[in-house]
This record gives structure tokens, C-alpha cells and sequence, in this order.
């Protein structure tokens, strides 16, 4: 299994597209760190109006942690193209390229092949989380500094003093490892059932969009079915930033987002397992 | 000699289509074994079944004397592939498919032993080359390196010529009779050409919309008797009323305005020609076909079968 994981790694290490994600991530970090560097000023006002009438607020609220925070909203949504880039390569990427069918004749089990596919497109997953991390948080604090964090909500604004943040983007970037590894095994399972890989990247993201509406349209007939949305949780990162935080249904957010992965990987081994290799 | 492939009642079905249907055949150690069929014959879909690739509906399959399902990885690991084309990872190196597809085959080959392996398919010289830049040619012997890597008892060949050009192809036959008689491996190969067959096989099966119509030794099967001669003539339409009055009247099969086709024993020509010449015929033409080629053909010229795998 771990020969099958680095192979599996060494592969996809190998082809330039890999690269083309962490390359996007940096391009748009370091584009609105630059932004935000040249004329944060005219945002926080924007930000802070509402309250500026009845508060006086000092210090340097365009902080590293700020930057992150900022950062985090805006790419997170995105993301998941770069991972279905991945994810949904793995199965049809080979059948297409022909090798699919050279693998599924080695004396290798065909449940091995996939979990060392998935495990490694699961470490690609976190490794991108962990290159946005350093871009937009550790990158952020050396040029931006630290401070006390002022998250705004729709309801409210949160400060957070500088010694309470940390512990909370070290949890909001497991959790965003959870929500992205969910993609990544949506787009996994969708790639056993195609010959090209476009084919599950669009499908991945057409699902991802789809959900997304569902669960942000506030209309009672979706009010049904978005507890059950795997969307309806991928932001679930933002609860470690309320005050205070209600883990409770962090955890459930957690809990629903492993369970599609454990039900994405289940039903795409045993779809693999029986599957006739045709290409 | 022991059975290598034992194949019993195989069968596969998709949905109204047979592909393969209740074939049985045995493959014996040493063995090079033509698989032969038109495209579409059920060739390949067998082939992918004796591979796990593809589940059949029915039958048996047992090589190495194990269950093939029971056994898998125990079988697979002394059998190598080359299924249709050798498709590998073009943006990998020569050396760096044949390293990952041998430690997926359970070992750990030192470099040299690759560099060996891959001076043996001729490509020394192209080792830390990407795939992408390669010849058909030579992908074809990077994958024949892929399957030989793990020493395999067993190899299985499926199309192995397709896309090559004549040294290509020659070098593959050549290749195919070495693993035979110097390196005593059991190879099978599937082909639609019959002369790749008869110049490396020494038993075969003939398939033909799925089913078996014929097995047996190459040579066999390879009857002098049924040899077929056109016979070109030039003054066909003045010489042919003496023709008729012939002997030879009763082995014509085909007739054209300038040519007759004869089914006859070889030995029988000298006097055809001697004959034709004495009441007449202006011969331009003496045109052998292939005895097994007529076999084959007068098999399988049904209506064709589809195979998913090759349509």
C-alpha cells in the first residue's frame, strides 16, 4: 500500500498540472495582499461604517490575521475547481492516457489501487491547504504584522485578541482540509464513470455550484434538503471565529462532510471493484 | 507439459450482444499460442478476461492450474501484458515507467537490471526520454519491457504488431520466438493477421463471432490440399472451352475474364502449367494464396460480429 501511495504521489508530482493550482493560489494571495497592502484603508472603512458612529476603534485593524481572514472568504469557494483538477483525473485521467487497464493486470488489489488514488489525492488536498496557509496567514503576518482580529459578521463584529487567534486558523484550516477532501472525493467518485477528465472536473464543479445555490437560497421547499447539502457545511471553518464558538455544530458540520467521504469512497470502490476496465 | 491456461466454457455477455461465447481452449507450457479472429471476433474481450480486467458471464478460467479469481495476485504475478496498444505515462521517462510498473509487479529492480532491461528492447539510448517523444515503434518495446520486467512465466500479447512498421513488426516476431525458445515462456498472442499467427505459433485457436471455430496445431491446420493457385491467362476466353474438357475443370472455384482460381495440391502445379501451356494458354500470372488464409476466410466470412472492445 505504501509503494502504491508513492507511486501514486510520484505520478502526480510528475505532470506541470499539478502545479497549475498551488501557482493560481499564489497569483491570487499575493495579488490581494498587494491590494490590500497599497489601500486597505478605503475597505476597513466600508467594513466598519455601520459602527464607526458609535465606536471609536484604533490600532491596526488590516493585520496579518485580517489579511488571512479576508484571504479565506474569498478563495475558499474557489478552490474546489483546483482540487476536482485532481481528483477527477485520477480513474479517467488513466483511462484515457490507457494505463488504467496496465494497472488492473498487476497483482495489485483493486481496492489498494484506489485508496492509495485516493490517499493520494488527499495528500495533494491538504498539501494545497497547507501552501494557502503559508501564503495567506504566515506570509500575511510578516508583511502585514499581527494584531487583534475584527471579523465581521452580518449581524455583528467579533474582535478577537491577537493571543486568541492562532489555535483558531490551525482548526479553521482542518476543517477547510475536511470540506476540500470532500470535493476531492466527489470528484473521485465521478471520475470512475468517464474516459477524459473534463468530464468529471465540469461535473464536480456543475455539483458544487448547483448545491451551493441550493444552500444559500432561502426558499422553504431547499430549507428541506440543506441540512443534508455537502455545500451547506464546507463553511463551517467560520464557527471557529464566533464568540462563542458552538462547537456542537461545527462537529456536525465535520461529521456530515466525512460521512460523503466515507460514502464517495465506499461506493467508488465497490462500482471499481466489479467495473469491466473497457479502455 | 502441463496446462498453463485452462479456459472452460468462458463466456461473456453485454446486454443482446455475445461477445464471447462458451469457448474453451488450453494453452500448454512452452507453448506460443495464436489467438486468431477478425476484429471484433472476441479476441481482446477474452484476452481481458484471462487478465481480470473484464468478469466473464460465464465459465471457467484457471491458469497455472489456480482459480483465476481465487488466485489473482499469485497468477498475476507470473503473468506480463500487452494489451492492445502499450499505452504508458508520456510525460514519464522510459526508465521511469519501466521502475514504476516493476515495483507495481512486487519487485525492486536494481538500475542496472532496468538499464539491462531496457538495452534489451533497444531502447539504451532513449532512457531518460519522456514517453510523448517516442516512436509507435518504440512504445510498443518500452511496453513489451513493461511485461517481461517481472520475469513472467506468462505473456500475453494482444495486437502486439498493430501501428508498426515492417522492422517493427519483424522485430516483435523475432522477439516472440526468443521468449519462446530461448527464454521458455509461455506466450499468447492475439492477431488478426494470419501470417503472424503461422510464423510464430505453434497451436492456435480460430475465433469468430465469439465462438471457437477451430484449434489446433499451427501445421495442422495448415493443409496443403487446401491451397488455392489464380491462374492469370491472357486468351482466357479462347483457351477456356479446352480447360473445361480438362482435368483441371473440376478443381476451378472462381473464374474471372482473365484469371482462374484452383483449389489443388501443390505438387499438382508443374503439370497445371505444362498442361495450360501444351493446349495454349498465354500464362502471365501464377499467384498462390495461402492455404490457411482460404481456411480462415471460408471460416469466417459470415456476417461480422461486434466486439465493444475493438468497434
Amino acid at each position: 500500500m505504501w509503494t502504491l501511495l508513492q507511486i501514486e504521489l510520484f505520478k502526480i508530482f510528475k505532470r506541470p498540472r499539478t502545479y497549475i493550482a498551488f501557482a493560481a493560489i499564489a497569483a491570487i494571495v499575493l495579488l490581494i495582499q498587494l491590494a490590500l497592502y497599497v489601500d486597505a484603508d478605503s475597505y476597513i472603512d466600508l467594513l466598519l461604517q455601520s459602527i464607526r458612529s458609535h465606536f471609536s476603534i484604533e490600532g491596526k485593524i488590516a493585520n496579518g490575521y485580517f489579511v488571512c481572514y479576508f484571504i479565506l472568504q474569498t478563495l475558499l469557494i474557489h478552490v474546489p475547481l483546483l482540487i476536482a483538477l485532481i481528483g477527477g483525473d485520477m480513474i479517467a485521467g488513466e483511462a484515457n492516457m490507457g494505463t488504467l487497464r496496465l494497472l488492473a493486470t498487476k497483482p495489485i488489489s483493486r481496492t489498494s489501487l484506489m485508496l492509495s488514488k485516493f490517499l493520494a489525492s488527499t495528500i495533494y488536498t491538504l498539501l494545497l491547504l497547507v501552501w494557502m496557509a503559508f501564503l495567506s496567514l504566515f506570509l500575511s503576518m510578516l508583511v502585514f504584522g499581527v494584531g487583534d482580529l475584527v471579523v465581521a459578521k452580518s449581524q455583528e463584529i467579533i474582535l478577537h485578541r491577537q493571543a486568541d487567534v492562532m489555535w483558531r486558523y490551525i482548526a479553521a484550516f482542518g476543517f477547510a482540509a475536511i470540506a476540500m477532501t470532500t470535493v476531492a472525493a466527489l470528484s473521485f467518485f465521478l471520475s470512475l464513470f468517464a474516459e477524459n477528465s473534463i468530464g468529471p472536473i465540469v461535473a464536480t464543479m456543475s455539483i458544487v455550484i448547483v448545491f451551493t445555490i441550493l444552500s444559500t437560497v432561502d426558499l422553504p421547499l431547499f430549507g428541506l434538503i440543506k441540512p443534508f447539502l455537502f455545500t451547506s457545511h464546507m463553511l463551517g471553518w467560520k464557527g471557529f471565529f464566533d464568540n462563542p464558538v458552538n462547537y456542537g455544530a461545527v462537529a456536525r458540520s465535520a461529521g456530515i462532510l466525512l460521512f460523503h467521504i466515507a460514502f464517495f469512497l465506499g461506493t467508488s470502490i465497490y462500482i471499481f471493484r466489479r467495473k469491466d476496465i473497457l479502455s | 507439459m502441463s496446462a498453463i491456461i485452462q479456459v472452460t466454457h468462458l463466456s461473456k455477455s453485454y446486454k443482446d450482444l455475445k461477445a464471447v461465447d462458451d469457448i474453451s481452449f488450453t494453452v500448454e507450457q512452452g507453448d506460443v499460442y495464436g489467438f486468431l479472429g477478425q476484429n471484433g471476433a472476441g479476441k481482446s474481450t477474452t484476452i481481458r478476461m484471462l487478465l481480470t480486467l473484464i468478469q466473464p458471464s460465464a465459465g471457467k478460467i484457471e491458469l497455472f492450474g489456480m482459480d483465476l479469481y481465487k488466485h489473482r495476485k499469485d497468477i498475476l504475478r507470473q503473468v506480463g501484458a500487452v494489451i492492445e496498444r502499450p499505452d504508458l505515462y508520456k510525460y514519464l521517462t522510459a526508465y521511469e515507467n519501466l521502475s514504476l510498473f516493476a515495483r507495481m509487479s512486487g519487485i525492486r529492480p536494481t538500475r542496472q537490471q532496468l538499464l539491462d532491461q531496457l538495452e534489451l528492447v533497444g531502447l539504451k539510448d532513449r532512457v531518460n526520454s519522456p514517453v510523448k517523444t517516442f516512436s509507435q515503434g518504440m512504445k510498443q518495446r518500452l511496453g513489451i519491457a513493461v511485461a517481461l520486467v517481472h520475469d513472467p512465466q506468462l505473456i500475453m500479447l494482444d495486437e502486439p504488431t498493430n501501428g508498426l512498421d515492417p522492422q517493427g513488426i519483424a522485430d516483435i516476431r523475432q522477439l516472440i520466438i526468443n521468449l519462446s525458445h530461448q527464454r521458455k515462456k509461455t506466450v499468447l498472442v492475439s492477431s488478426h493477421l494470419l501470417h503472424e499467427i503461422e510464423m510464430t505459433a505453434n497451436r492456435m485457436i480460430i475465433i469468430d463471432k465469439g465462438k471457437k471455430v477451430a484449434e489446433g496445431g499451427v501445421h495442422e491446420l495448415f493443409d496443403p490440399s487446401r491451397m488455392l493457385i489464380r491462374v492469370g491467362i491472357d486468351n482466357l476466353a479462347t483457351v477456356l472451352p479446352a480447360i473445361r474438357k480438362s482435368r483441371w475443370q473440376a478443381l476451378i472455384r472462381e473464374q474471372t475474364a482473365d484469371s482462374i482460381l484452383l483449389q489443388m495440391d501443390q505438387q499438382q502445379v508443374p503439370a497445371l502449367t505444362t498442361e495450360l501451356v501444351q493446349i495454349g494458354a498465354a500464362i502471365n500470372a501464377l499467384q498462390p494464396q495461402h492455404s490457411l488464409e482460404a481456411y480462415f476466410l471460408a471460416l469466417t466470412t459470415a456476417n461480422r460480429h461486434v466486439d465493444p472492445l475493438t468497434n
